[in-house]
């Protein structure tokens, strides 16, 4: 067994418990703060200016409260945050219900039950930017699976439409592919929560006479709860700022019809170099995503209670 | 310390230093940018003449059009030293000319007797001036460049083919000279049976991201007589940009996108359109003129099966620059290896060597050369569509008015929001802000 250096030792030897605590956590603190803490507090302060990261020798102005003014009378940027809330809720939607489903069935402990498992966390394990391009390929009009798909069951040719190309099918072309990609996770969470169910709550259940429509509404989806919200609030923070996956597949288009929050900040920051501008609009994303998220947590901690 | 362990360390400290020391320190390299497209390989092997002249190692950074400006204006904005030399988009030399990125040739090109006149006017005021047309010169013309027609001549010259239009349209099967016509060539081949297998009619730009829709909706807009603003140099752009004339010919660019064009075909830029033209998908592509040597050279559909033209006329003729100058990126470490560099491409011998690589020379010793219209046979269009080319605002703004464009165009165009009118309106009113927080309005 390896022994401290006695040089090592003798410095300990006089710090308290509370200082030896600071010392060990001290580089992560570093760590925190240079890279999350320090970037934060300044783009709070680029929010009020005019900088513009691709003007080095312009002067910078300071505007006051001019940028969050602008971003938050903006029409287009409502559009976004509409598109980003439309996209948040129904990829939720989905995979919380197709995701607690299948952790049911999962549940049950059939034969080959392990096997399936693993076949369904298989997109989960893909690289979003894998997953974006050939989910690409397959939404193609001419020669795509997906189209095949379709057509083979409903008989509408295949190069009739084309899901990353129109106004109507293409949000639904993400939120398509992203509950393909995500619904194991969710899936995963719940499970964790189906087998934290004692047996003997059913077992007392079944003596009482208590119908499996019964159980499931009374045992099992109530202590389930804190799961399922958990994994909803781990997706939803995800979603909201979900950037790589719209980028693949449509790039906001067609048009700006899935141009999620993401996508506008990263056009009003690295491609129109609107540097104080985006990180007002970073600020208010933040805001939002801190501010929902801690009032969502609240409401867990109460479930959790029960 | 024995002499032996000296010499290995001071050897070892030798080494650690090399180590650390930036390659782009070193004096006997270059590092050229540009796009990752078919004329960058003919300068890779240009450039071997330059290696085995001065003995200066050339290395490439190319990067794919898609991401090539937000991959190279980051590098700029960072002030990175990746690039010594950077084959940039002509847009880019006014902010990268005000924020001191290149550096200014007019000393090095009087120094060196390195004349403006011995290159194209058109190319000098595109790709090295700024302000826009005087003697400023931040870049040497390097690729000459502008969007064009390829088309399937073999298809036009099908005399069954060329029998139906003609009785159709009442005229010949031949490249069209209007947009007009080019709507009407594109519908009468959208669908059709060609050799056992359903073709359209033309794959036109219509990419979101980086460039792509504004470039196509320009080839439209110049012809039909657009101006960017009513008073040049005075951003005056109500009227201009939303003028009767523009409303046309955007009303006109998305007739085409909407009845002629491949199926899933709403996102789609220079690679796209060349792989809809190359697998024998459509009848006709726009597309650079960068690409035709490449494309003619095809064993698919190169040779005689395919046909070029200049961008279609309306009202007057036009066509959308394209290209790039050459320029020395302020912040490299090699000034005097990029500056040769810049000296000797500058020469009429290597210009002509550049064109019959597959490069488009914009020196007048290749353009005004008695063969040069027969050189190729895209070469007279070339000259041609030169004469006519239009820019992109060239402002060091230039990627937010670019970027508010993309977005009115393919909301219009491939979205269906809103009238021409309206999308041109709402164009005027980005365009606005950008030179009001500017201090240009």
């Amino acid at each position: 067994m390896l022994k401290t250096p006695r040089r090592l030792a003798k410095k300990v030897e006089g710090l308290s418990d509370r200082a030896v605590a600071w010392l060990f956590i001290a580089p992560t603190m570093a760590l925190l703060l240079a890279i999350n803490i320090f970037p934060l507090f300044w783009a709070i302060g680029l929010s009020f200016t005019n900088y513009r990261a691709n003007r080095p020798n312009e002067a910078i102005a300071n505007v006051g409260l001019r940028n969050y003014e602008r971003i938050l009378t903006d029409p287009d940027i409502w559009i976004a945050m509409q598109t980003t809330a439309n996209f948040v809720f129904w990829t939720i939607a989905l995979q919380t219900v197709i995701g607690f489903g299948l952790a049911f069935l999962i549940d049950r402990k059939f034969r080959g039950h392990a096997f399936w498992t693993t076949i369904i966390l298989v997109p989960m394990m893909l690289s979003p930017a894998v997953v974006g391009n050939f989910w690409r390929f397959l939404y193609q009009p001419q020669i795509g699976l997906f189209n095949y798909i379709v057509s083979f069951f409903t008989g509408i040719p295949p190069s009739s439409f084309e899901m990353l190309g129109s106004v109507q099918l293409a949000p639904w072309a993400i939120i398509i592919v992203d509950t393909w990609m995500w619904t194991p996770y969710v899936m995963l969470i719940c499970l964790a929560g189906l087998r934290s169910i004692p047996d003997y709550i059913y077992e007392a259940a079944e003596v009482d006479r208590a119908s499996p429509w019964r159980q499931f509404w009374s045992i099992t989806l109530p202590m389930a709860l804190p799961f399922i919200m958990l994994a909803v609030l781990f997706r939803g923070i995800e979603n909201f700022k979900m950037f790589d996956m719209v980028n693949l597949l449509t790039g906001g288009g067609p048009g700006s019809t899935t141009e999620v929050a993401s996508i506008t900040l990263k056009r009003e920051a690295f491609e129109k170099w609107r540097t104080g501008y985006s990180s007002a609009f970073a600020i208010i994303l933040f805001v939002a995503v801190f501010g929902l998220a801690n009032i969502y947590v609240k409401a867990l901690n109460r479930v959790k209670q029960r | 310390m024995h002499v032996g362990l000296k010499t290995a360390a001071a050897t070892a400290s030798f080494m650690m230093l090399a180590a650390a020391m930036p390659a782009g320190a070193q004096a006997d390299e270059l590092t050229l940018c540009w796009a990752a497209w078919d004329p960058a390989n003919a300068l890779v092997e240009l450039s071997k003449d330059f290696t085995a002249q001065t003995g200066t190692t050339m290395s490439f950074e190319f990067v794919p059009w898609p991401n090539f400006a937000d991959r190279i204006l980051n590098e700029l904005n960072s002030g990175g030293k990746l690039c010594d030399l950077l084959i940039g988009d002509s847009q880019w030399l006014g902010g990268s000319a005000e924020n001191g990125y290149y550096v200014k040739l007019n000393d090095f090109f009087d120094k060196e007797g390195i004349s403006m006149d011995d290159f194209a006017p058109a190319t000098v005021y595109a790709y090295s001036t700024w302000p826009k047309g005087t003697p400023n010169y931040w870049a040497l013309p390097a690729m000459g460049d502008a969007n064009a027609w390829v088309y399937r001549k073999d298809w036009f010259e099908n005399p069954e083919v060329a029998a139906e239009f003609k009785a159709k349209a009442g005229r010949d099967l031949t490249p069209p000279k209007t947009w007009d016509e080019l709507q009407e060539v594109a519908a009468f081949f959208q669908g059709r049976e060609i050799d056992g297998k359903t073709v359209y009619g033309a794959a036109i730009f219509t990419e979101r991201g980086s460039e792509g829709i504004t470039m196509g909706i320009t080839s439209a807009l110049y012809p039909y007589g657009f101006k960017y603003e009513m008073t040049p140099g005075k951003y005056d752009m109500e009227g201009a940009v939303n003028s009767p004339e523009a409303v046309a010919a955007l009303e006109k660019y998305k007739a085409v996108y909407k009845c002629c064009t491949p199926p899933g075909y709403s996102d789609s830029y220079m690679d796209q359109g060349l792989d809809a033209f190359k697998s024998g998908q459509v009848a006709m592509m726009m597309n650079w003129f960068a690409f035709w040597p490449g494309m003619y050279k095809d064993e698919n559909v190169g040779g005689d099966k395919i046909g070029f033209f200049v961008n279609p006329g309306q009202n007057v003729e036009g066509s959308t620059l394209g290209g790039q100058g050459i320029s020395v990126v302020a912040n490299t470490d090699n000034m005097e290896g990029a500056l040769n560099y810049i000296k000797w491409f500058a020469q009429a011998d290597v210009q002509k060597k550049w064109y019959s690589l597959g490069g488009s020379s914009c020196h007048v010793a290749v353009l005004n050369d008695p063969s040069y219209p027969t050189s190729s046979p895209f070469a007279a269009d070339f000259l041609a569509a030169m004469n006519n080319v239009k820019d992109f605002w060239q402002e060091p703004s230039y990627a937010s008015l670019l970027q508010a464009m993309q977005k009115r165009m393919h909301d219009y165009v491939v979205a269906d929001q809103g009238t021409a009118k309206e999308a041109l309106d709402l164009l005027i009113e980005d365009w606005t802000e950008v030179f009001e927080d500017d201090g240009k309005l």
